[in-house]
């Protein structure tokens, strides 16, 4: 058996009831990637912060390069060759990269000494590893790739041989997440020893070497990536079988639903969010809008969903005209009316009220509707009886109506949020990031629930991040980039670079 | 060239406890903890310098006093805004109103002088330093203005050079700016938020305590309720024109003091066609301009980003 570069033993971890981490046994090669997966509150991160220092164990050993040691902060994981690549960068935006890369090491009292060693030592690491990051950029204006790089090269600076990455290509392009792959085999080829942390099991297989599978706080396989496939490893995550596959039957478009036409949004400072959009949407199918996120998607849902009016254009709803609707109440309400309902992406800020009960939520946005009016009041019995149902077709877990919906799990969130714009059996579905922090069992329910709308003959314009989910779901594939449609193709011939390539604005 | 002088001389004594205050409130902003407790600090500092100035009959003992007085109350707004998390704007305001009241009771329960000290003499005072060779040198107006001032103003001057070398190019600098704009990534790079923002507190008080005992060690001779008169107001107003920099807060901070100079000269004058214009009109040019630098000349202002949001770990 190879060396261990880290090894934990029957490590426990609570927080109050909580048992975040049930007697923890594993080891990391040294000079490999081992991928940790499981799904979200499988309790990875907090495996990851007792490493790092930011939790101490409650029992339990932990071993670094074969001996026992306590980490107590993250100070100490760093002097013990431990470094982290968190998922949210944590860089100071407004500093050169080099000022980023000394913060916390800067080695003397005054900085232009500590600046110099460090702009010698980054050239060798830049060159040793092919990461090409200009010292003196301002961090703030890099590209996400380019800012994970210097995160990297900041471990790498403090001397890491072990890497912890979190999540690390949420936020980047297919294209981004393969060069940060080529630069992880870089260093596992110089010898260091590479955790990375993911829920993406296409990732798992193409790049680590051994695979550790979380849930509920334990370990449920350890494994060789070589020695399984895909769909083992999403068993073993959710507990239970997993139909991964979608069965997908042909669309049968119908009337047009949605014209939208020449759709431009400049904001208050004159920037252009929406540049020219065009496109149609119609009955009984699905139109997904892939994009790296901050491209427009967000501002096109909201204008669409009536959050936002539009600077100029058209926009076509069943052969009425949206963009210039003179409307009494607000807009939003006034397209729910009409028949457009929306999930919104930000399912905290904008979907729910977090503090209110799950009935409450069941019917926000609806609250208008007689069937739950009794005059002036709410009709208590009727909005129960409305949720409760919810929770049953749904499945929503745990099934209580008198809940505060912040309490529940995000996919479950997402499954009263589902229910509820349904409910309202809405002409056109616009649906932002419908799986966002979602767990791999609620996904599948959500995407057959939403294959089954399209099947229904409703038109369902989807914004997901996710490339994965898009090229399961969608029939046409719509790519934005910098607020303009960068390109659109069907989903059949749709490939993850064809859409990278699109993403990245390349024609 | 007397009226040039006059002016210039005025704006240069005015600007000292504004250009203190600004650098003071640099530190705690940057760190990212809104100061508005400055008016508080200067005034607690002012008290404390005349007290004890008098007691002591020494400038330098005032002065130390000040200045532990201007950290003790920058120690209770670190208590509330960095240790409890507490909202930094009501912490700032209800130092201030304690201060105000608080001074004026303590000076009558002490001095029975209606809520003001004792006049000091001469010895408790910083004076003017008048060396022999300044009127040789010192040809115009503008050469003319930088002597004949006390040690405080020199002070002053030292240090704008000192905070923009520590501010921009020490570690501590380094840091107290990381923790301003991103306390995570200071905090996942191993540097204690906190203890930085302690830190940045402990010497804007310190700072605070020298502006606060100018006023009285080197200009009244006494204290006065309410003396500082917005002063802190005003010198966080000129950081935020100086858009947290040290040299662009201390312009700020000259502007503030030549507007002032100015409107006690304007005051009685008689302009052809309108008459003579009420002061309390011309004293008010001042704040006036604070509005309209503010509100028209700023372009972008950009804030420390962590400002006014307290640190709490989140992982």
């Amino acid at each position: 058996m190879a060396e261990l570069a880290i090894e934990l033993i029957g490590v426990n971890k609570h927080f109050g009831e909580v048992h975040a981490n049930k007697n923890i046994t594993f080891g990391v090669r040294k000079g490999t990637v081992h991928g940790i997966i499981g799904e979200n509150g499988a309790g990875k991160s907090t495996l990851m912060s007792i490493i790092y220092g930011y939790y101490q164990a409650d029992s339990g050993t932990i071993k670094i390069n074969g001996k026992a040691e306590r980490i107590r902060s993250s100070h100490a994981a760093i002097g013990l060759g431990i470094g982290m690549v968190h998922q949210h960068f944590m860089l100071v935006d407004p500093f050169t990269v080099l000022e980023n890369i000394v913060l916390g090491a800067e080695g003397g009292m005054t900085l232009d000494g500590s600046l110099a060693a460090a702009r010698t030592h980054l050239q060798k690491l830049n060159q040793d590893y092919g990461l090409q990051v200009d010292p003196d950029a301002i961090v703030g204006e890099l590209g996400v790739g380019t800012q994970q790089r210097v995160e990297i090269l900041k471990t790498l600076y403090r001397g890491a041989d072990v890497l912890i990455l979190d999540e690390p290509t949420a936020v980047l392009t297919p294209q981004e997440a393969d060069d940060l792959f080529r630069i992880l085999r870089l260093l596992r080829e110089q010898g260091k020893t590479v955790i990375l942390i993911t829920h993406k099991l296409r990732e798992v297989m193409d790049i680590t070497d051994d695979v550790t599978v979380m849930r509920a706080g334990e370990i449920v396989g350890q494994v060789r990536t070589a020695d399984v496939t895909k769909e083992d490893l999403a068993d073993l995550m959710v507990g239970r079988k997993v139909n991964m596959h979608l069965d997908k039957a042909a669309a049968v478009p119908g009337e047009k639903v949605l014209g939208v036409s020449g759709l431009n949004l400049v904001d208050g400072r004159g920037v252009a969010l929406l540049k020219d959009i065009s496109f149609d949407l119609h009955a009984g199918e699905i139109v997904g809008i892939a994009g790296v996120s901050g491209n427009g998607q967000s501002e096109l849902l909201e204008v669409l969903s009536g959050m936002r009016d539009a600077t100029s254009g058209s926009v076509q709803f069943k052969g009425q005209e949206l963009v210039t609707l003179k409307t009494r109440e607000p807009k939003a309400a006034a397209y729910r009316k009409l028949g457009i309902a929306h999930i919104p992406e930000d399912r905290s800020r904008e979907g729910m009220v977090k503090d209110f009960m799950t009935f409450e939520n069941a019917i926000l946005g609806y609250h208008d509707d007689p069937s739950v009016r009794r005059g002036f009041l709410f009709n208590r019995k009727a909005i129960i009886e409305r949720c409760r149902r919810f929770i049953d077709e749904f499945d929503v877990r745990p099934a209580l109506t008198h809940r505060r919906i912040g309490l529940f799990s995000g996919g479950n969130q997402q499954k009263v949020i589902l229910a509820r714009e349904i409910h309202a059996n809405p002409d056109l579905l616009l649906i932002g990031q419908p799986t966002r922090g979602v767990d791999i069992g609620a996904i599948e329910f959500i995407h057959k629930r939403l294959m089954q709308l399209r099947d229904e003959g409703k038109a369902l314009l989807l914004v997901s991040v996710e490339l994965d989910e898009i090229m399961a779901l969608s029939d046409r594939i719509i790519v934005m980039n910098g607020g303009a449609i960068s390109g659109e193709l069907p989903a059949a011939e749709a490939t993850a670079t064809s859409l990278g390539l699109l993403m990245g604005g390349h024609k | 060239m007397d009226m040039i002088f006059s002016v210039l001389d005025a704006t240069l004594r005015v600007s000292t406890p504004l250009v203190l205050a600004a650098l003071a409130g640099l530190f705690s902003e940057r760190s990212g903890v809104v100061d508005l407790a400055l008016e508080g600090k200067m005034l607690a500092a002012a008290f404390a310098a005349a007290c004890v100035a008098y007691i002591a009959q020494s400038p330098w003992v005032g002065l130390g006093a000040g200045i532990a007085a201007g950290m003790a109350v920058a120690m209770l707004h670190g208590v509330v805004s960095i240790t409890y998390n507490g909202n930094q704007l009501i912490s700032g305001v209800a130092i201030n109103m304690m201060v105000s009241g608080v001074t004026p009771v303590l000076a009558l329960a002490w001095f029975q002088q209606g809520g003001r000290t004792p006049t000091l003499s001469d010895d408790a005072r910083f004076t003017a330093i008048e060396l022999p060779f300044a009127d040789a040198i010192a040809h115009s107006a503008v050469l003319k203005t930088f002597f004949g001032h006390n040690i405080l103003v020199y002070l002053a001057l030292l240090l704008i050079f000192v905070v923009s070398w520590v501010v921009y190019k020490s570690r501590f600098g380094l840091r107290l700016r990381a923790v301003g704009e991103n306390p995570h990534a200071a905090d996942a790079a191993g540097i204690s938020v906190k203890g930085v923002r302690y830190m940045a507190q402990a010497i804007g008080g310190a700072l605070c305590g020298v502006a606060g005992a100018y006023l009285v060690l080197a200009q009244t001779g006494a204290f006065i309720q309410d003396m500082t008169a917005g002063k802190g107001y005003l010198a966080l107003a000129a950081l935020i024109f100086g858009k947290w920099r040290p040299w662009s807060a201390v312009l700020g901070c000259l502007i503030f003091a030549f507007t002032d100079a100015i409107q006690i000269r304007l005051q009685g004058v008689e302009l052809p066609l309108i008459g003579s214009i009420p002061d309390a009109f011309i004293q008010a040019l001042p704040y006036v301009l604070t509005v309209v630098l503010l509100a028209g000349f700023m372009g972008r202002a950009v804030a420390p980003k962590a400002i006014g949001v307290p640190f709490v770990k989140s992982r």
